[in-house]
């Protein structure tokens, strides 16, 4: 089991420095820091000493390590269009997005377990026929059109919800959150939907069909034919071993979800990385694209390793054969 | 070659007459596409012409006449007095062109490397087959986004707007490529160890003419199926990007662009500036979709 | 007639599919008597899990039982409500499944599983539940049961696994135990080890056994009675040794004829020509009609119910004809 988690942690740095080199890529050649730097004004001495102050002098992996030592650091550079440290902007926007995709995840993963359950138990249920069929358009439907969709909906014709921003929000440290409040929490609904919709419906599905596969295993045929209660049989026996491979797509879908929450947060002016991202793509502020690049896929690749480690908590076999044990 | 187009068409002609759901969503298809090529001889007007354009015009509301021009407009207009109905055919060509383009690059691309990745093998293999890995652990729409910003970045200013579109494409047509590599390597691999490529071999064919004559055929239904299903998803990609601001400038609105521009008005009440290019998007979005998954069914049972 | 514990009389099960209703047990009837071993033997599809499955009332959807009636202890079961049924099962019917490796929730240790099963049927606390399990295990023949308790499924061998299944079956003291090919998945060497745990621990508890097997050898060895089915329908039921020496139905000694140990004196194996008909195209009249070495014009038109002969029941036309020749 060690073995297997180093084998990953390797994996997992390996993904790192390819995108650190990409995101370093994007900083060097992209968008020229010396031009940026001296404006129109310069002379030939004041580009070479800016150079060799940024050590543009110096070989290309040298660079590249000193890059991966400021990043570590927590040095992602200086924002072209806002003239601040880029680690004090993400800073700031963080919890927005981070409390977004928790309350998403959140949503996604219990309303699609509960139905993914609730379709396989009444397969042929007139309510589970509907969810599934509505589920299909719900997949076709494009991330901002369904918050359109909700945001004419609640907003503007019922008016029971707001359509933009995160309302008021409370100070805890360096953490703002908007989830303390009551305009911060009717703020939060509709993006949450608008980002866990799709999520949803897939966990939603594939708890669905994982869940026919193992009510039609032998072993739970057992646990009915020793008398066991139908909720143990369904809750303990049957939806514990579609756990597995839900908890793969699902650990990957939290990663789609903080990608998908630039488009939502486009839709709703959500004020998180995903809209920084996005105005920095149509000012081409590199540093900050390529801040956003690596703090993305950091989240990815720690989701993904607990995703692995979840395994080793639910499946009993996994310790035994990749640990070569017994 | 036209035998085996023959064979395909027939089979496949007779599935489709007994699927209900694939004529109707083949019939959208043909239908939009068909609007959008024909679309000069369909409307009078070029709403991205100014000149053809009556500011009097601005804002009429579907079906009913203007209340200064007496003019009617099945779809209605926006603030511009442009016809919303034209703008949708004039985006939809946009969209296709943009969905197209790039489902043709992307497979292109993939195909080229699947095949190379397959039948080479050893370190190229690996390197690409790597790349796909990293890439597949993205969600496509944050790689197309990126790889739009880099190209904006290297582009000058001045002619961001002009290569505007054929940066969606390679953007979008980079962000798919992964699923046809994959599927023509596997096949590949499959091929590669058949009889009578060995024997192409032993007589001296050159690689490339094997892949392109041998393998590359056999590869042909999932690579369509695989196409098909992307250009639903490079259709949403486009206007997903357009609607965040970032794709099609807005002297070229696509579908996505109308969107945007739609939002704006979904407040004052001018709901049908938004509401038709959204159910055309949809319409064409969920047709080929649906097109693509009765294709997957009809070419190859076992996928169910 | 109070020693009858279970009483299956025209049981009638059918699957409705798009070709047509599927009639899988058609008028099936036999009694188990109180501490009774019957074996039930046939080819696959034969019906012999399907009855098993139906008198535990775990028939999949949509098939279902279209008649006949099964009587447990005097009281009739076969109609009783879902949660009716569950007290049933496990705490009077218990079932052994073929495939130990598969029978076990991978996901929970063996104590788990057996102090679920036990508290759901007994009011006993945790402790005396656990307490229960090991000597349940130890009774099995699992060595170290107060350790391996609490072990996962995986951690144990086939034959192992399969003991502990039928601790599990044994867990709430059922009356019949429906042990449907409890061998068949395991080692040859151990099957013999299986078979004896579950006849001595059913015989110490006084529990019927239905054993469901294609196996005439372990039928031999170890059932007091025995059914032979044949596409749905009983051929021939008595007792063993009856059966064994001196087979009616031809279909019975054609099976007869297959094993090795009973058919040295022949020197060869005796086979029986053709195939069971599938469940879609069952000949008129007998169903085994078409392969039957001694088939005459009756048994293509018209059905031969059981009929009684000597200790045995036998549905077979030759034994009416031998009947009425004696009359004469």
């Amino acid at each position: 089991m060690l073995a297997f988690i180093i084998r990953r942690v390797l994996q997992s740095v390996v993904v790192l420095l390819v995108v650190g080199l990409v995101a370093f890529s994007l900083f060097r050649f992209v968008g020229d820091p010396v031009d940026n730097l001296l404006g129109q004004e310069r002379t030939i001495e004041d580009i070479d000493r800016v150079r060799s102050e940024l050590g543009l002098d110096q070989p290309f992996p040298v660079q590249y390590f000193r890059f991966l030592q400021g990043v570590a650091q927590g040095n992602f550079g200086v924002s072209f269009r806002q003239g601040r440290p880029v680690a004090d902007i993400l800073a700031e926007r963080a919890p927005a997005t981070l409390e977004l995709a928790a309350v998403s995840a959140l949503f996604a993963i219990v309303l699609g377990i509960t139905l993914g359950v609730y379709t396989a138990i009444r397969r042929d249920g007139w309510l589970s026929n509907f969810i599934m069929t509505s589920s299909l358009i719900g997949v076709s439907l494009p991330t901002f059109l369904i918050g359109i969709l909700l945001i004419y909906v609640f907003a503007v014709e019922l008016g029971w919800l707001p359509s933009f921003g995160r309302g008021e929000t409370v100070r805890i440290g360096w953490w703002t959150t908007g989830l303390l409040t009551e305009s911060g929490l009717k703020a939060i609904i509709l993006p949450a939907i608008t980002l866990g919709l799709y999520q949803m419906t897939l966990i939603m599905r594939l708890v669905r069909a994982e869940m026919l596969e193992v009510l039609r295993s032998d072993y739970v045929k057992f646990a009915r034919a020793r008398g066991l209660n139908q909720r143990s049989v369904y809750f303990r026996h049957a939806l514990k071993n579609t756990l597995v491979p839900v908890i793969t797509i699902t650990g990957l879908q939290l990663g789609s979800i903080i990608a998908f929450a630039i488009i939502t947060e486009t839709v709703f002016q959500w004020p998180g990385v995903g809209l920084l991202f996005i105005n920095s793509i149509q000012f081409v502020d590199i540093p900050v694209m390529a801040s956003y690049l690596m703090l993305i896929s950091v989240m990815f690749v720690v989701i993904n390793l607990i995703v692995d480690l979840l395994y080793f908590a639910i499946d009993p076999r996994l310790s035994a054969s990749r640990g070569g044990g017994h | 070659m036209e035998a085996i187009a023959r064979a395909l068409d027939s089979d496949l002609a007779y599935r489709f007459r007994r699927s209900p759901v694939a004529m109707v969503a083949g019939l959208v298809v043909v239908l939009l596409i068909g609007s959008a090529v024909f679309a000069p001889f369909i409307t009078a007007q070029n709403p991205f012409d100014p000149g053809s354009l009556n500011l009097m015009n601005g804002f009429s509301k579907p079906m009913e006449p203007n209340q200064f021009t007496g003019e009617t407009f099945v779809l209605g207009t926006d603030d511009q007095g442009r016809d919303v109905f034209a703008t949708i055919l004039y985006g939809m060509r946009i969209s296709l062109f943009v969905g197209f383009s790039a489902v043709i690059f992307a497979m292109v691309l993939g195909v080229t490397l699947g095949l190379i990745s397959g039948y080479v093998g050893g370190r190229t293999d690996t390197i690409i087959m790597r790349i796909a890995d990293i890439q597949l652990t993205f969600p496509a729409i944050l790689v197309a986004l990126l790889i739009f910003g880099v190209a904006k970045g290297i582009t000058p200013p001045d002619r961001r707007d002009e290569v505007a579109i054929w940066v969606l494409i390679i953007a979008i047509g980079l962000s798919e490529w992964v699923q046809f590599a994959r599927v023509v390597r596997g096949a590949t691999l499959v091929e590669k160890g058949k009889e009578y490529v060995q024997a192409a071999r032993l007589i001296g064919r050159s690689p490339v003419a094997i892949m392109v004559q041998h393998i590359l055929p056999n590869t042909l239904s999932p690579v369509l199926v695989i196409a098909t299903i992307s250009l639903a998803l490079a259709i949403i990609a486009e206007a997903t990007l357009s609607f965040l601001g970032v794709g099609a400038p807005p002297t070229q609105p696509s579908l996505g662009t109308l969107i945007r521009i739609g939002q704006e008005f979904l407040f004052s009440g001018e709901w049908w500036i938004l509401f038709f290019p959204a159910m055309t998007l949809l319409a064409l979005a969920l047709s080929v979709n649906l097109l693509g998954d009765w294709l997957r069914d009809a070419l190859n049972p076992k996928l169910r | 007639m109070d020693d009858v514990l279970l009483s299956v009389r025209d049981l009638v099960v059918q699957f409705p599919t798009r070709g047509g209703i599927l009639t899988a047990l058609d008028g099936i009837s036999f009694d188990i008597k109180r501490g009774e071993v019957l074996g039930v033997v046939g080819e696959s599809g034969a019906g012999k899990s399907m009855t098993g499955a139906a008198i535990i009332g775990l028939i999949e959807p949509p098939g279902r039982i279209a008649g006949g009636q099964i009587h447990l202890d005097g009281e009739r079961i076969d109609n009783l409500s879902m949660d009716d049924m569950r007290a049933v099962r496990g705490k009077r019917i218990a079932m052994v499944f073929q495939d130990p490796l598969t029978s076990l929730n991978p996901l929970f240790t063996i104590a788990e599983q057996l102090v679920e099963t036990i508290q759901t049927h007994l009011n006993v606390s945790a402790k005396e539940a656990r307490d229960r399990a090991i000597a349940l295990l130890d009774d099995v023949g699992i060595p170290a049961a107060s350790r391996r308790i609490d072990d996962y499924p995986h951690q144990f061998s086939g034959g192992m696994r399969q003991r502990v299944v039928i601790a599990l079956a044994l867990a709430a003291e059922p009356d019949l135990v429906i042990a449907d090919e409890p061998t068949t998945a395991l080692d040859v060497s151990v099957q013999a080890q299986i078979i004896d745990v579950l006849k001595r621990l059913c015989s110490e508890r006084g529990a019927s056994v239905m054993l469901i097997t294609h196996d005439m050898g372990v039928i031999a060895e170890t059932a007091d009675r025995v059914a032979v089915l044949y596409a749905g329908r009983l051929a021939e039921i008595g007792p063993v040794r009856d059966v064994i020496k001196d087979a009616l139905h031809p279909y019975t000694h054609g099976l007869m004829g297959s094993i090795p140990t009973l058919a040295q004196e022949d020197d060869r194996l005796v086979q029986i020509p053709g195939a069971m008909p599938r469940l879609t195209d069952i000949p008129d009249g007998c169903a085994f009609n078409p392969r039957c070495d001694r088939v005459f014009d009756r048994c293509r038109v018209e059905r031969p119910d059981p009929m009684p002969h000597g200790t045995r029941q036998v549905a077979c036309w030759l034994y009416d004809e031998q009947q009425i020749k004696a009359a004469e």
